[in-house]
C-alpha cells in the first residue's frame, strides 16, 4: 500500500510542473465519516443573528446538532428540530398542519425572529415533505414580520459544509435586484474577519462591498448584472450557480487562507475592479508582512512534516496549498468530499505536485492508507481523532477549522498554530 | 411533530451502539445515510474511547434511493464481516433507512455469513435511546444465552447486567459493586454488556443470580433470563448508603450468604459526615431532582434520608419507568414531572425555587443560568462525567463520592454563618474584590481609538481581558499613546506563540 502511494506521487512529481491541476483523482465510495449539511446550522445561526433554523427531521437530527455543537446551552438556541413522529408518517396533509402549528408556536415564543429557515433532513426528503411549498405558505401567513425560506441539509444530499451552500443558495433567490457595480463576498466569515476585509477593500479602493450571509436578515445585499462576487469559502457551488443565474459574475481566485492566499484573493478582486497593482501593494503590504512574520514562527515546527487530510469540509485543497507553500509541509493525501474543479482551479495550480488527491470516502480503506503512510499529522473529524491518536498518530480536528476565524492576514498565524499545536504538544508531554 | 430544542435521549439506534461499543467481538451494520456517523464522536470524544465504535454505516445517498439500497446493505455486511471478523453481527436501520423498508434482518440472513446475525427492530419514530439499548441487549441475550452447564463452585456467582458505553459512571460502578460482592463472598460471573463477548453471554445461565444495575437497560433481558432459566434477580441499584444496605441484604438472601460482616463494617464516611455539626446547615435545604429514573429515585432517597434536605421536585425523562418515579414522587408528596422537554424542566425548577439542583448536564446548564448550585447525577453525559479518578456512584464508596459531589457546590455551613454576620459590610460584599488580589493598578495614560475598542469587542469575552492587557503592554513598550486597530493586530502578532 505504501509502495503504491509513493508510486503515484513519483509519477505526478515527474509529470506535472503546474501543481496538481491535472493530477488524477482517486474516487471512492463507501462509508463516509463526515457530518451531514445540518451541522452548518451551528455556525450559520451565530452569523445571521435574527434567523432561526427549524430542522424538520427525526430525533437523530436533533441529537446530531446538539452533539456537533457540544452540549452548550448558553441561551435558548436559535435552532430546533420539529421531530417527525409515527402519526406524521401516516399522511402528508397531516404533516403540513403539524408543521404550521409548530412554526406558529415557535414564532409566538420568539418574536425577535425575522428569518426562518425550514431545513430539510433525510427523513423529510424520503417522505417527500415539500418544504419549499411549506415555506411559501408560511411566508404568506407570517409576512411581513417573518420571511420563511427552505433548504435541505440532509445527509443523502449534502456533506457538512454543503449545508451552508444550500442555505446561501436559498437566500440568493430572495435577494433584491440591483444594476450597480458592487463586490459581493460570499460565504460565512467571522464578524471580525469580515470587518478586516471590509477595511482592506476600502483601502484598496473598493468601497461598495456586501457580504453574504448578512448579519441581520434585513440587510440582504442586492444582486444583479453589475455584481462581481468573490467566494470566501470553497464549498459554495450551488450558491455560485444561483448568483450567476441572477447575472452576477464570479471572480476566480484562490481562497483567503494564509498570507499568499489572502493577497491573491484580494488581488483578484482588485483586478476585476481595475485597481492598479501599486495601490493594492500599498494597502496590503503591512498586513501581509505581519502575516508572514507570524507564519515564520511556526515554520520550524511544520516544515518538512507530512500531512494527511481525511475529507471533511472541502477546505482541504486550499489548506494543503497554504501548508505546503507557506509552511513547507508535505501533503501525502488530500481527501475532500467533493472536488469542484472550476472553483479550485487556482488552488490546484498552486498546490505542489505530489499528494494523492482523493474525492469521496471509503473510511476503512482510507484508514489503511493513512496507517501505511504514517503521516506526522492527520487532519480528520472527531470520530477518528482519538482512535488515531491512540495508534500513535498526531491529529488535528477538522471541525475547528470551521468554528475558528482562519481567513485573512491577521488570522494566518492562528491558522498555522492550529496545525503546529498538536505537534508542539507531543514534544511537551513526557507521560 | 414535536418541537425539540435539546434532547435527553438520542434515537434508539444510538442505544444499540452503546451496547455494541461496550461489548467485545460484536459488530453492528447500520443502514443509514451519511451524517449518522456523528454518533461515533459521542464515544471517541465524550468517553475518550481509544477506538471507533464497531459500527459500519451503509452511507446511502439520494441517488441510491431509486436503485439498489438493499444491495448496498448486503455489501456492507460482507465487507464488515471480512474486515472485523465479529462473533456476532447486529443489523438494523436508522430513522431514514426505516422509511426505505429494506428489511436489514432478511437481507443479512440472505448473505449467509458464518456467524449469527441478530436483526434489531428499533422504531425510530416511537422509541428512544435507552429503549434501544434495552431491546438490543435483550435480543443479544435471547439469541445467545444457553441453559446452565451446572458446574459446582466454592462461591456463588452473579451476573452484573446493564453497564454500557456512555453510561453515567458505569465503568466505576462495576468495579465498586464487584468489590462489594467480593467482600460479601460472591464472585462476578459475567458483566454485560460492558466488556462481555458473545461467548460470555452464552454462559449467563451458569450464574446463581442476575444483578440489574441499570433497569433502563437490563430489566428486559433479566426478566427473560428469569423466565427461561429460573434465575433469580436483584433489582435494587445500590446508590446511597441505605440502598447499598438493602442491596447487600437482598443479594445475601438470594445467594444464602451472611450479610452481617459487611453491614457491620461498611467503611463509609458519609453517614458520620451527615451527622457532624457542620452539616446542620443542610437541614431542609430545597433540592430539585431530575434524571433517568434509576438515578433520580436514588437521589431523592439520599437527599431526604441521608442528607436531611427537603425534596421540592422529582422527575424523569424515562417514560418507560415513569410509573416508578410517580410512585416515589407521591411518597415524598411532590408532583412528579415526566417529560423530555427541557423547557418544562426549566419551568419546574424556576417554580420550585430550589437551593440545589441534582440533574443531568441539561439541568446543570439551567441551574448555572439561574445561579443555583448543581450536581450531576445522571446521563445524558458530558466529557466531565468521565473523570480520570475512580468515582463510582454505587456501593459505600459511591455514597462517599456522592456526599462530596453534592455538598461541594453548596456554601459550607460556617461560610453561610459568616455571610449573614458580615452582610452589608463595607469591605466584605459581592462587589468588593477579594483582599488577596491586589487592587487594580491605576489606568495608564493610554487611549484606545474608538475603532480599536470596537475591534476588541469582537474578540471572545474569555480572552478579551488578556488581549487588552497584551495590547496595552505592547503599546507602552513601543511608546504609543493611542491604540489603533493596527496596533491591536501588531500586538496580536507580537504575542502569538
Amino acid at each position: 500500500m505504501n509502495g503504491a502511494l509513493h508510486e503515484v506521487g513519483a509519477v505526478q512529481e515527474a509529470g506535472h510542473a503546474a501543481g496538481c491541476a491535472d493530477a488524477p483523482v482517486l474516487r471512492q465510495r463507501g462509508q463516509r465519516e463526515v457530518f451531514c449539511g445540518l451541522t452548518g446550522i451551528v455556525w450559520l445561526h451565530r452569523k445571521i443573528q435574527d434567523a432561526f433554523f427549524l430542522v424538520v427531521g427525526s430525533r437523530t437530527c436533533a441529537h446530531l446538532i446538539q452533539s456537533a455543537a457540544g452540549v452548550m446551552i448558553f441561551a435558548e438556541p436559535r435552532f430546533a428540530t420539529a421531530i417527525i413522529e409515527e402519526r406524521d408518517l401516516a399522511g402528508l396533509a397531516d404533516a403540513n398542519d403539524e408543521l404550521d402549528s409548530v412554526v406558529g408556536r415557535l414564532i409566538a415564543r420568539r418574536p425577535e425572529i425575522k428569518l426562518l429557515f425550514l431545513v430539510g433532513s433525510c427523513p423529510s426528503e424520503v417522505i417527500k415533505l415539500d418544504l419549499s411549498r411549506a415555506a411559501q405558505r408560511l411566508s404568506r401567513s407570517l409576512a411581513p414580520a417573518v420571511r420563511v425560506l427552505s433548504y435541505s441539509g440532509s445527509g443523502i444530499e449534502t456533506t457538512f459544509t454543503q449545508g451552508e451552500d444550500a442555505c446561501l443558495a436559498a437566500l440568493v433567490a430572495d435577494l433584491p435586484t440591483t444594476r450597480a457595480r458592487r463586490l459581493l463576498v460570499v460565504g460565512a466569515l467571522a464578524d471580525v474577519v469580515e470587518d478586516q476585509f471590509r477595511r482592506l477593500f476600502a483601502a484598496i479602493g473598493i468601497a461598495d462591498v456586501d457580504f453574504l450571509p448578512p448579519r441581520r436578515a434585513a440587510d440582504l445585499p442586492a444582486v444583479g448584472a453589475g455584481t462581481m462576487f468573490l467566494l470566501a469559502q470553497p464549498f459554495l457551488a450551488d450558491t455560485a450557480r444561483a448568483l450567476e443565474s441572477r447575472g452576477a459574475t464570479r471572480i476566480a481566485a484562490p481562497f483567503p487562507l494564509g498570507a499568499e492566499g489572502t493577497t491573491l484573493w484580494l488581488r483578484a478582486a482588485a483586478e476585476a475592479f481595475g485597481i492598479a497593482p501599486a495601490r493594492l501593494r500599498e494597502a496590503t503590504g503591512i498586513a501581509e508582512h505581519r502575516a508572514r512574520t507570524a507564519l515564520a514562527r511556526h515554520k520550524a515546527m511544520l516544515a518538512g512534516k507530512r500531512i494527511f487530510f481525511f475529507p471533511d469540509s472541502q477546505l482541504e485543497v486550499p489548506l494543503a496549498r497554504f501548508l505546503a507553500r507557506e509552511l513547507g509541509m508535505r501533503p501525502v493525501e488530500v481527501g475532500t468530499p467533493y472536488l469542484h474543479r472550476a472553483h479550485l482551479a487556482e488552488e490546484l495550480a498552486l498546490l505542489p505536485a505530489g499528494p494523492l488527491l482523493s474525492e469521496g470516502q471509503d473510511v476503512d480503506r482510507q484508514l489503511d492508507r493513512c496507517r501505511a503512510a504514517r503521516p506526522d499529522l492527520t487532519v480528520c473529524g472527531l470520530g477518528l481523532a482519538n482512535p488515531l491518536e491512540a495508534e500513535g498518530l498526531a491529529t488535528k480536528w477538522s471541525i475547528e477549522l470551521l468554528f475558528t476565524p482562519i481567513q485573512g492576514y491577521e488570522q494566518a498565524g492562528d491558522l498555522a498554530d492550529l496545525f503546529a499545536r498538536p505537534l508542539v504538544r507531543r514534544l511537551k508531554l513526557a507521560v | 411533530m414535536q418541537l425539540t430544542l435539546w434532547t435527553y435521549e438520542g434515537p434508539p439506534h444510538v442505544g444499540a451502539m452503546r451496547v455494541a461499543t461496550a461489548m467485545r467481538n460484536v459488530h453492528y451494520v447500520l443502514h443509514a445515510p451519511q451524517g449518522d456517523t456523528y454518533a461515533d464522536l459521542l464515544f471517541t470524544m465524550i468517553e475518550r474511547r481509544d477506538r471507533r465504535p464497531p459500527v459500519t454505516y451503509t452511507t446511502f445517498q439520494a441517488r441510491d434511493l431509486g436503485g439498489d439500497t438493499a444491495g448496498l446493505f448486503q455489501q456492507a455486511c460482507r465487507d464488515a464481516y471480512e474486515r472485523f471478523r465479529p462473533e456476532v453481527l447486529l443489523v438494523g436501520a436508522s430513522c431514514t433507512a426505516e422509511l426505505l423498508q429494506d428489511d436489514p434482518g432478511g437481507l443479512a440472513a440472505a448473505v449467509g455469513l458464518p456467524v449469527p446475525v441478530i436483526p434489531l427492530e428499533l422504531p425510530s419514530y416511537q422509541r428512544k435511546e435507552n429503549w434501544g439499548a434495552a431491546e438490543t441487549f435483550y435480543r443479544l441475550v435471547r439469541a445467545l444465552a444457553q441453559p446452565a452447564a451446572g458446574t459446582a463452585r466454592a462461591r456463588p456467582r452473579c451476573n452484573l447486567l446493564g453497564p454500557v458505553a456512555l453510561g453515567f459512571r458505569h465503568r466505576d460502578d462495576v468495579a465498586a459493586v464487584t468489590a462489594l460482592l467480593d467482600r460479601l463472598g460472591a464472585d462476578v460471573h459475567v458483566t454485560a454488556p460492558l466488556g462481555a463477548s458473545p461467548a460470555d453471554l452464552a454462559t449467563l445461565a451458569d450464574a446463581d443470580c442476575n444483578i440489574v444495575l441499570y433497569p433502563e437497560i437490563a430489566a428486559t433481558a433479566a426478566q427473560w433470563l428469569g423466565r427461561s432459566f429460573g434465575m433469580p434477580c436483584v433489582t435494587l441499584p445500590p446508590i446511597g448508603v441505605s440502598a447499598t444496605r438493602d442491596f447487600i441484604a437482598e443479594v445475601a438472601r438470594v445467594l444464602g450468604l451472611d450479610p452481617a460482616p459487611v453491614l457491620a463494617d461498611p467503611g463509609t464516611r458519609a453517614p458520620w459526615y451527615a451527622r457532624s455539626v457542620d452539616s446542620t446547615y443542610l437541614t431542609g435545604k430545597r433540592v430539585f431532582v431530575f434524571g433517568d429514573a434509576t438515578h433520580a429515585i436514588a437521589a431523592a432517597r439520599i437527599a431526604t434520608a441521608e442528607l436531611g434536605l427537603s425534596l421540592v421536585g422529582l422527575g424523569t425523562y424515562s417514560r418507560e419507568l415513569a410509573r416508578d418515579v410517580r410512585a416515589a414522587a407521591n411518597a415524598y408528596g411532590v408532583e412528579p414531572l415526566i417529560t423530555d422537554d427541557y423547557l418544562d424542566v426549566e419551568k419546574a425548577i424556576i417554580a420550585a425555587q430550589p437551593e440545589l439542583v441534582l440533574g443531568s448536564q441539561m439541568e446543570r446548564h439551567v441551574a448555572k443560568r439561574l445561579g443555583i448550585p448543581c450536581a450531576v447525577i445522571s446521563a445524558p453525559v458530558h466529557v466531565q462525567d468521565f473523570p480520570a479518578r475512580f468515582s463510582p456512584q454505587m456501593g459505600f464508596e459511591g455514597a462517599d463520592v456522592i456526599f462530596d459531589t453534592w455538598v461541594h457546590p453548596l456554601m459550607m455551613g460556617l461560610e453561610e454563618h459568616l455571610l449573614s454576620m458580615f452582610r452589608d459590610d463595607f469591605e466584605f460584599n459581592d462587589s468588593a474584590a477579594p483582599s488577596h488580589i491586589a487592587a487594580a493598578p491605576a489606568p495608564a495614560t493610554l487611549a484606545w481609538a474608538a475603532e480599536a475598542e470596537q475591534e476588541l469587542k469582537k474578540i471572545p469575552f474569555f480572552v478579551r481581558g488578556k488581549a487588552r492587557r497584551n495590547t496595552e503592554t505592547f503599546a507602552q513598550s513601543r511608546g504609543l499613546s493611542l491604540i489603533t486597530v493596527e496596533a491591536l493586530y501588531d500586538a496580536k502578532a507580537h504575542f502569538a506563540r
